[in-house]
């Protein structure tokens, strides 16, 4: 690098050019909570989907499956499963109710969670509220 | 090694070599349960193996760059570090949790772990990287805080560098974000915009200064280049990290309920995000090319270029190639960012960390300036071993990415999730064979700490 360019005006651009963008990035944080109402489907929100985010989060579900496409790729994308199932909370609970204990052999199988039915239709009622979020139109289509 | 106290840093490289053993071996487990599906099931589930994968690497890390700062501290501060008994007694809590940690997830079903740490009182876990029960996340903030004390003490009463400055900042931005992970709202789009202020800013943000004040310090020691260039590198480095990275955190917003504007700004600065770490591989070269003396630790020389261009590799280029907002529509959640994620992490994380042990660790056991030639050998030869398997663990992850893609959101005839895993199997086989030769390497990396140990130091010609 030139002389002329000193550690101080490095050093300058570091603390400026960190505080600038962090005070952006509150900027467009508080922004995105102006908008979020309209997009994150928060009307949905009641004690059974606060309970099936629990059952979801207590039976690590991420660790195999992606949710908006976020988590393991082990497993199928759910945040439109709800919609993949033909919008059918009963389908969705059948199949994780449905799981055989000892797997399938060869084959990749979700384990035997042993759900309650509470906790069943509460997982359900979670993925049916997060099929319910606008994420600009992802997945691409139904197959997640 | 000038200082005592440094040594307190063998005890958590030898730790973190340890774990990240750990971590190899439970990838292989779920790379085989990529292909066959019921390997080990029901008894290590995919979510298991997955968790102690990627938690036994954050912790692993999380050594690595305590041990890396120990060592480097004390030497850049020119005095003894202010309270080693503490740094002592954080290892073994650290270690402890740690342990305790993976085994409960290894024992008992996870949502067993759940009710019995109590979970639902401030619930944290169940979210990928942060599975850790919520008593655990409060063991690493202890930890955390103590070793920040013991590390911002001994700068205090010391001489202050650049080097150890920039070290400073980015542990204790380690340590502000990871209180993030305490916040769990309900609303799931909430709770994910948060959750990435623990994980980008981490491994995009700060992490990023931890990295750099290391690679730093590396090349000081080894090129015995003007502190003065070294420093203005840094800082303009760090500077391109943060200007890019902070808003570059927007390519995690675009399809998770956030407004739509995040793919702007996300696509524009993530874009940027690759220059610091091409502007790190032409320093790194620079540096050395520029040298004043020839260092006969010619291994840890190695790591340090091989950061240098393995982190750009990795996070800079197939960082790039998923994050414009139109790519990343088909992308998002694919192989592409398993791919990703493996090769960013070894290059700028996994091999700064080896590359300072490489570096200090001979230091710490007795030697005056570097192994025997026949240890650095050995050790070199792991580094391509682990390498060039990386590389082609990516390039095969990659591979079987483009064609998920493909099948599953491409075509006119979009598949099902699983018939296109089916599909893709070949290049999970390759993949996995790929990750035995990295076993390999790790093994030969290993090997290397105990071969040689009665033979001279290694020497070179002097820089003429």
């Amino acid at each position: 690098m030139a002389q002329a360019f000193t550690k101080a005006m490095a050093r300058n651009i570091f603390y400026g050019g960190t505080g600038f963008f962090f005070l952006v990035l509150l900027a467009l944080t508080f922004q995105t909570h102006q908008e979020w109402p309209e997009l994150d489907n928060r009307q949905a929100i009641n004690d059974v989907v606060t309970l099936g985010k629990q059952v979801w989060e207590d039976n690590n579900c991420v660790g195999c499956h992606s949710l908006l496409g976020e988590g393991a790729y082990f497993a199928p994308e759910l945040g439109n499963v709800y919609l993949r199932f033909g919008e059918s909370t009963d389908a969705i609970k059948g199949f994780i109710a449905s799981r055989p204990a000892e797997g399938i052999p060869g084959r990749r199988s979700m384990p035997q969670f042993n759900l309650s039915e509470e906790e069943l239709t509460a997982i359900a009622e979670f993925l049916k509220y997060v099929a319910g979020i606008n994420t600009a139109g992802w997945p691409p289509n139904i197959k997640g | 090694m000038k200082y005592e106290s440094q040594k307190v840093a063998k005890l958590y490289f030898i730790a973190a070599i340890g774990l990240f053993v750990g971590q190899i071996l439970f990838g292989l487990i779920m790379g085989m349960q990529y292909v066959v599906g019921d390997f080990l099931f029901p008894e290590i589930p995919f979510n298991v193996a997955r968790m102690v994968h990627t938690n036994l690497l954050i912790v692993w890390l999380l050594f690595g760059f305590m041990g890396a700062s120990y060592y480097l501290v004390p030497e850049e501060a020119e005095t003894e570090l202010f309270a080693p008994w503490l740094a002592y007694l954080m290892f073994w809590i650290f270690l402890a949790a740690g342990a305790a940690t993976v085994l409960a997830y290894l024992l008992v079903p996870y949502a067993t772990l759940a009710e019995v740490t109590m979970n639902h009182l401030l619930p944290t876990m169940g979210r990928e990287f942060l599975e850790q029960p919520t008593i655990t996340k409060i063991g690493i903030v202890i930890v955390v805080l103590a070793f920040l004390f013991n590390i911002g003490m001994t700068i205090l009463k010391g001489r202050k560098t650049v080097v150890s400055l920039v070290l400073l900042m980015g542990l204790t931005g380690l340590a502000v974000f990871f209180l993030f992970a305490f916040y769990n709202p309900t609303n799931l789009v909430m709770d994910k915009y948060y959750w990435w202020w623990v994980v980008h800013m981490w491994v995009e943000g700060v992490w990023e200064l931890i990295l750099g004040a290391i690679l730093a310090f590396i090349l000081i020691k080894t090129t015995g280049v003007d502190r003065e260039v070294i420093e203005k590198w840094l800082y303009i480095i760090i500077a391109m990290t943060l200007i890019t990275g902070i808003i570059g955190m927007g390519h995690h917003y675009y399809w998770i309920g956030t407004p739509e504007f995040w793919q702007w700004w996300g696509s524009i600065f993530s874009a940027l995000e690759p220059i610091p770490f091409f502007m790190m591989t032409v320093y790194a070269f620079n540096m050395v090319n520029r040298r004043r003396r020839n260092h006969p630790n010619k291994v840890a020389v190695l790591w340090a270029l091989g950061t240098a261009v393995m982190a750009f590799l990795g996070a800079g280029v197939w960082g790039f190639l998923h994050t414009l907002a139109p790519v990343n529509y088909y992308t998002h959640g694919t192989q592409i960012t398993a791919a990703h994620g493996h090769m960013a992490f070894y290059g700028a994380y996994v091999m700064i960390v080896l590359g300072m042990i490489s570096y200090s660790m001979p230091l710490m056991r007795g030697r005056e300036l570097c192994n025997s030639a026949r240890s650095q050998t050995i050790e070199m030869w792991s580094f391509w071993l682990m390498t060039v398997s990386m590389v082609f663990i990516t390039l095969f992850l990659t591979a079987a990415g483009i064609l998920q893609v493909y099948l599953q959101r491409f075509s006119d005839n979009p598949m099902d999730f699983m018939v296109v895993q089916d599909k893709i199997a070949l290049f999970y086989w390759l993949r996995e064979i790929t990750g035995l030769i990295f076993l390999i390497g790790l093994i030969v990396y290993i090997a290397s700490f105990f071969v040689g140990q009665d033979e001279p130091e290694a020497t070179v010609e002097p820089l003429k």
